[in-house]
């Protein structure tokens, strides 16, 4: 693809470029502005919700602001001082990686496996390609509710058929690795099939000479997954590595509604609470903005920069 | 000519269909010169009727309520509209456990002792209208429903351990809270595979609201460390837990649901509307074998209930108030208990016969409405709330009770709520 631009670049600057008349000076600015204009609808919406809730958060996060109070006091960084020291966020932020970790690892693996048994030749190909998104469709809170009876600590099906083979329960709520691998089971049924998907678009774009030139080779299957296939599904599984690192990162409504009684607390010790349940917390039981805020930002600073990272990591493991 | 013809003939058409006014310039039905009062609600207040009863009585008002199917989402919606100044219906409901978040904000209410009608002494219990009094003696709600605590206890179960189960004969098991742990000691040695309660905080929460302190001092001052109280309580609490009385079932969860289908527990404390949702969750094949008794340990206690308030954002506020008193007044209070159930906090609508005859079949036709009257009135004080009480007794001293159902070590779990309350409070 790069290799041929220029050329196109090349063959354009030896036609003669239109000359603007001097003419019609309405024209010359209609060529200047309008290509903005017509891009500003986009600028505009996300300056004004994107762009200005994003700097009012970093302006609120500097006050002591509860809701509903008169007068905020300004306390410069205090609030950041007191979430590092805060043992609470630290936990939050820990088990939102474990969660993110335990979901989006086996889940793009999981992706590339089924998204090449999909592009397969399949009986009733579109019937299955159809089935992988299912989980996709299905409402996230539904999901969510019945996940969290299957994993229920004392009369969930999943112990009931551990104990049936001979392996003794798992209290599901109060142990942390236990909730975890919960949580990321819910995550990982709802998007493994959007994300293998993708990667089946990805996988229908790669030239069949170049497969066909590899089996004259004499490369097998899986020589051909790993030489061929997987390098050139390398731009779209950094898309799809950056946005479930994004979406991982927030996650929120799996370990909300885990809680059997409703609390946002994350478990009785906190155990599954996240880093923007923590916020949720905080801005909406505490009534505490101005942390909140602190919150916000260091979770956006935070999920950057592990997006950049996973970006760099992707772009020198999978050449 | 023609244009004027053609406008009639919209305007025509347009008020056949939408009925809407049609005039031209302000002859006739400009609008009515009603005072228009919203009241915002959530759950059921039983109030559609006594609405329409008010209008009809007072041509020059007319009521819109503003209806939130749960309490959560509408106290979420009266914290933030009145941080953000303005969008609050001219009376809001304000629930029991939400009182003390409201109580630090005062003074965004109107005072109803100044604004509101001439009210006669002693309208509520009153315990319930002492909680909604500000430390200067302004009052800023008026009280509706109240939800008075019994003990509801397993007929069946109880006969299979050897313990009294007629009402009469529990009562001294319930006397008080040495008793009811003793009682369960033996419960649980009797019944394998079954709990003497639900869970440890409901235990917890009602006895800690017996207390004439709770988590504040009257200064707002934090004293859940230095009030023995709070300690005596976990300490029976968890010594009970230790044992096994807990079934550790998350109040409202779906395992706490499955735990009244399967019987996994023998006492419930029980305030007059959970008596429903028993008969909802433990469903028809359980039907006879939940009992209810006139008795709750150390006297009485109260979860649940409401009052209405008039926050000062109201543009009618005298109006708005008058409409609340009346609501509140005992003789409406029993109507909407007719209605929905909800259980009057007035002391005359407690001797009223449609109370005191109510029986409820799924309790063996136990004469329910006297059953809570008596209970309600057993209450003897409202404990003074402080600004994040509701907070301390959700978000830290339920769960940490709850981790110690789950294996960890009392004492740990108690500097943790004392770390988590101080947090909270700050």
């Amino acid at each position: 693809m790069t290799a041929v631009l220029p050329q196109v670049d090349r063959g354009r600057e030896q036609q003669p470029r239109p000359r603007p008349a001097r003419r019609y000076p309405l024209s010359k600015l209609d060529n200047k502005v309008s290509p903005y204009l017509f891009v500003a609808p986009f600028f505009v919406l996300f300056g004004a919700i994107g762009l200005f809730p994003l700097l009012y958060t970093a302006y609120v996060s500097l006050f002591d602001w509860e809701v509903g109070a008169d007068d905020p006091a300004f306390i410069g960084l205090d609030n950041y001082r007191t979430l590092v020291e805060d043992a609470q966020f630290w936990q939050a932020l820990f088990n939102t990686f474990s969660i993110f970790v335990l979901s989006s690892a086996p889940q793009i693996v999981v992706a590339v496996l089924i998204a090449a048994l999909l592009n397969e030749n399949l009986r009733a190909r579109t019937g299955w390609r159809m089935g992988v998104l299912l989980p996709y469709v299905a409402s996230l809170v539904a999901l969510t509710i019945i996940f969290g009876n299957l994993f229920g600590p004392q009369y969930g099906l999943v112990n009931t058929v551990l104990s049936a083979v001979g392996i003794p329960p798992i209290d599901w709520q109060a142990s942390t690795f236990g909730s975890h691998v919960a949580i990321a089971s819910m995550v990982n049924w709802r998007w493994t099939g959007y994300n293998s998907l993708i990667v089946l678009a990805a996988m229908q774009a790669i030239p069949r000479e170049v497969h066909e030139a590899a089996l004259v080779d004499g490369a097998g299957p899986l020589r051909r997954f790993f030489s061929i296939t997987l390098p050139m599904l390398k731009p779209t599984l950094i898309f799809v590595i950056v946005t479930s690192t994004i979406g991982g990162l927030q996650i929120f409504t799996e370990p909300k509604l885990y809680e059997p009684s409703g609390g946002s607390g994350g478990g009785a010790e906190h155990q599954y609470q996240t880093v923007v349940l923590y916020l949720y917390q905080t801005a909406f039981q505490g009534l505490d903005l101005g942390y909140a805020s602190s919150i916000a930002w260091v979770l956006f600073l935070i999920i950057i920069a592990v997006a950049g990272l996973n970006f760099l990591i992707t772009r020198r493991a999978v050449r | 000519m023609r244009q004027r013809w053609v406008s009639v003939l919209i305007c025509a058409a347009v008020s056949a269909a939408a009925t809407t006014a049609c005039g031209s310039g302000g002859a006739s039905q400009s609008p009515d010169g009603k005072t228009e009062l919203t009241i915002a609600t959530f759950n059921e207040f039983g109030y559609e009727d006594l609405f329409k009863e008010y209008e009809a009585a007072h041509p020059d008002v007319k009521i819109t309520q503003r209806k939130t199917g749960q309490g959560q989402p509408h106290h979420q919606n009266l914290f933030t509209k009145l941080g953000a100044g303005s969008g609050l219906a001219d009376i809001e409901a304000v629930e029991e456990g939400y009182l003390s978040q409201v109580m630090a904000k005062a003074s965004q209410f109107n005072d109803l002792k100044e604004i509101g009608p001439q009210i006669e002494d002693g309208r509520w219990l009153k315990w319930k209208s002492d909680a909604v009094t500000t430390k200067d003696g302004k009052l800023i709600g008026y009280g509706t429903d109240i939800g008075p605590l019994a003990m509801c206890y397993r007929k069946d179960l109880f006969q299979q351990a050897g313990l009294p189960s007629d009402p009469e004969g529990v009562k001294t098991l319930f006397a008080t809270w040495d008793s009811y742990f003793a009682a369960g000691d033996q419960f649980v040695a009797k019944v394998p595979g079954v709990a003497w309660f639900d869970n440890a905080a409901q235990v917890f929460n009602a006895m800690h609201n017996q207390h004439q302190v709770g988590y504040y001092d009257r200064d707002d001052k934090l004293v859940v460390e230095s009030n023995p109280d709070i300690k005596a309580d976990w300490d029976a609490v968890t010594k009970a837990v230790s044992k096994g009385q807990s079934a550790r079932l998350a109040a409202f969860s779906n395992e706490w649901n499955t735990g009244f289908k399967l019987g996994k527990f023998a006492t419930k404390t029980c305030p007059s509307w959970m008596l429903g949702v028993i008969e909802s969750q433990a469903g028809p094949e359980n039907k006879g074998k939940w009992a209810v008794a006139d008795a709750f340990p150390n006297g009485g206690g109260n979860w649940g209930g409401s009052y209405l308030s008039v926050p000062k954002q109201s543009k009618n506020a005298k109006k708005a108030a008058e409409l609340a008193a009346w609501l509140t007044a005992p003789e409406q209070q029993i109507k909407a208990f007719k209605a929905k159930g909800t259980f009057p906090s007035q002391v005359k609508a407690l001797d009223a016969p449609a109370l005191l005859e109510q029986t409820n079949p799924y309790f063996n036709d136990v004469k329910a409405g006297a059953l809570f009257a008596t209970q309600a009135k057993k209450v003897t004080a409202a404990q003074y709330k402080g600004p994040k009480d509701g907070e301390i007794q959700e978000t830290v001293f339920s769960p940490a009770l709850q981790s110690v159902e789950q294996g960890k070590n009392a004492d740990e779990a108690w500097r943790t709520a004392v770390q988590g309350a101080e947090k909270a409070a700050k």
